[in-house]
């Protein structure tokens, strides 16, 4: 199987590798996936409390190199965004962006569902109710 | 200079060696004749050029060249043998015995006569890949028609106790059948030695063409037969019809030739260079090399990275190295390696396995240069890996409540 450019841009030049603190009030961190099923992914925003604004985003990923680049462009995303436009990031935007063929679509899927658990991680530190979203099947 | 890519993937098929080529190429022009055509020269010449590759075929594995069968490689070598021997013997009994780290062609071969009715036993192997000899010696019964056991696996390249299984099976008076795919001209195979009663082999493993194999069905002390699959002209004693493919069956008696002459000093070359590759790539952190390291093939490596993923890791280097991986990404079935899992590696491990099979045309320098970029792909890849950092810091990723899909 062929990679697209992109995914191999993102896979050969990560962006955004890295840790934000994760007891910070100020980070939200979603880890989503399993090893056995051969992928992981942590992702972390950092945002400013007084504006909503995601300030900076970090991820580590263990898993093919569309499951790297997934997380390598939705960081690239977040930045910038507020929280509430960040719950947008659809998981086809990324299958998009990246070229990914149908069966590495469930990697932009667990990037997806990574934004949505640190942005609910974020809220509840910050005694914000859970944002609820549909149950898909990967 | 280094010439890239590195095809560093034996075990899957193997360059074809140019003397063999070399050999075959009359036999699609001037000498094409149909080596059942009984009256002429041309048949003549073909009968006479596949009975000279029976000859060189049969003394590779210390055979009688009338109980070499042709056939159109392993897949079917496995089909015939195994159902052949079943139909053939049914009136004996319907029980075969057979193991977990089978190739498909075996497995799926004794499901499709689990549905005809078959009992089949699927053994469990040990932790180092090698069948557990008690255990096949309790599943026998005086049903048991057949023992189907690979002699070497295709994965992690474990050569299994080959005599010592098909002793236990001529003791109960069962039939010892092996695919021996993966050690047909890389170690030494004797079917007298070895009490084996029939033995799928293919030629593109060992640097000969694809699309033609053998299966050997022993005459004496048994007489074995297996009840054919193909109807047709009779081919192959009844065996198997089809015209024979000569110019391949030609190449197939070459690679044989040459395997028997440069076994011993390609064996001393080539475990060396394993060696050193398995030696290094130890060296990293978390690194277990998979199968019993005693009695494998001396050119087959297979290694877990822990906390990096096979097809990721794969993905650093593929354009200048081919080699498989274990793990599920590299399948159509996003299963990781059933033979892996089979040796009771959890699925992260499976998932982050490599296979390295060396060949007859690897140099050290490729050796080197693999070396510098597993290593560094697997470090690099490591320092993205949530898995790798929770390790660092002493978190037991085992006892996290990962969310399955």
């Amino acid at each position: 199987m062929a990679y697209s450019d992109k995914v191999i841009d993102h896979y050969s030049n990560p962006k955004n590798v890295g840790t934000l603190d994760k007891s910070s009030n100020t980070v939200g961190t979603g880890l989503v996936g399993a090893p056995e099923c051969g992928d992981v992914m942590r992702l972390q925003i950092q945002v400013d409390n007084a504006t909503g604004i995601i300030t900076d985003a970090k991820f580590k990923t263990f898993g093919c190199g569309s499951a790297i680049a997934s997380s390598s462009l939705a960081t690239e995303w977040l930045k910038g965004k507020s929280v509430d436009e960040a719950v947008k990031i659809d998981n086809m935007d990324l299958v998009e962006e990246l070229n990914l063929p149908p069966v590495k679509i469930h990697c932009s899927v667990l990037a997806e569902d990574a934004i949505k658990a640190a942005i609910n991680d974020y809220r509840s530190k910050n005694g914000l109710e859970q944002l609820v979203f549909e149950e898909r099947i990967h | 200079m280094l010439k890239l890519p590195i095809y560093l993937d034996h075990n899957s098929t193997t360059p074809m060696d140019p003397r063999v080529l070399e050999t075959m190429i009359p036999y699609f022009t001037e000498n094409f004749g149909n080596a059942a055509s009984r009256n002429h020269s041309f048949g003549w010449h073909a009968e006479e050029a596949v009975d000279y590759a029976r000859e060189q075929i049969a003394q590779l594995i210390g055979a009688d060249p009338k109980e070499i069968i042709f056939t159109s490689g392993a897949t079917e070598g496995d089909n015939l043998g195994i159902k052949g021997v079943y139909e053939m013997y049914a009136s004996k009994g319907n029980h075969i015995i057979t193991c977990t780290t089978e190739h498909k062609a075996v497995l799926d071969t004794c499901k499709h006569l689990e549905k005809l009715g078959a009992e089949v036993t699927y053994l469990e192997v040990q932790p180092d890949g090698l069948i557990d000899l008690k255990a096949l010696e309790a599943a026998m019964r005086p049903t048991t028609i057949l023992v189907a056991i690979m002699y070497a696996n295709n994965e992690i390249g474990v050569v299994q106790p080959v005599k010592e299984i098909s002793a236990i099976a001529k003791k109960h008076g069962a039939l010892f059948f092996t695919d021996a795919v993966q050690a047909v001209g890389k170690i030494p195979v004797d079917v007298n030695a070895d009490g084996i009663d029939l033995m799928a082999f293919t030629a593109h493993k060992m640097y000969g063409p694809k699309g033609v194999g053998a299966l050997y069905v022993r005459r004496k002390n048994p007489r074995v037969k297996v009840t054919a699959q193909l109807d047709g002209g009779g081919h192959e004693r009844g065996m198997r019809s089809g015209t024979l493919n000569v110019p391949g069956i030609v190449g197939f008696g070459k690679a044989c030739e040459l395997a028997r002459l440069e076994m011993a000093s390609d064996t001393e070359r080539i475990s060396k260079l394993r060696d050193k590759l398995e030696n290094a790539l130890k060296q990293i952190d978390e690194s277990y090399v998979n199968g019993n390291p005693a009695h494998r093939l001396p050119h087959v490596s297979n290694i877990s990275f822990k906390y990096v993923e096979g097809e990721g890791l794969m993905m650093g280097f593929n354009k200048d190295i081919a080699l498989s991986s274990g793990s599920a990404c590299t399948s159509a079935s996003l299963e990781p390696s059933y033979v892996l899992k089979a040796l009771g590696l959890g699925d992260d491990l499976a998932h982050s396995s490599l296979r390295f099979g060396l060949g007859r045309y690897t140099t050290e320098e490729q050796i080197d240069f693999t070396i510098k970029a597993v290593t560094d792909t697997v470090l690099k890849l490591r320092e993205m890996s949530p898995l790798w950092e929770m390790f660092k810091e002493g978190i037991d990723i085992d006892s996290i409540q990962w969310a399955h899909h």
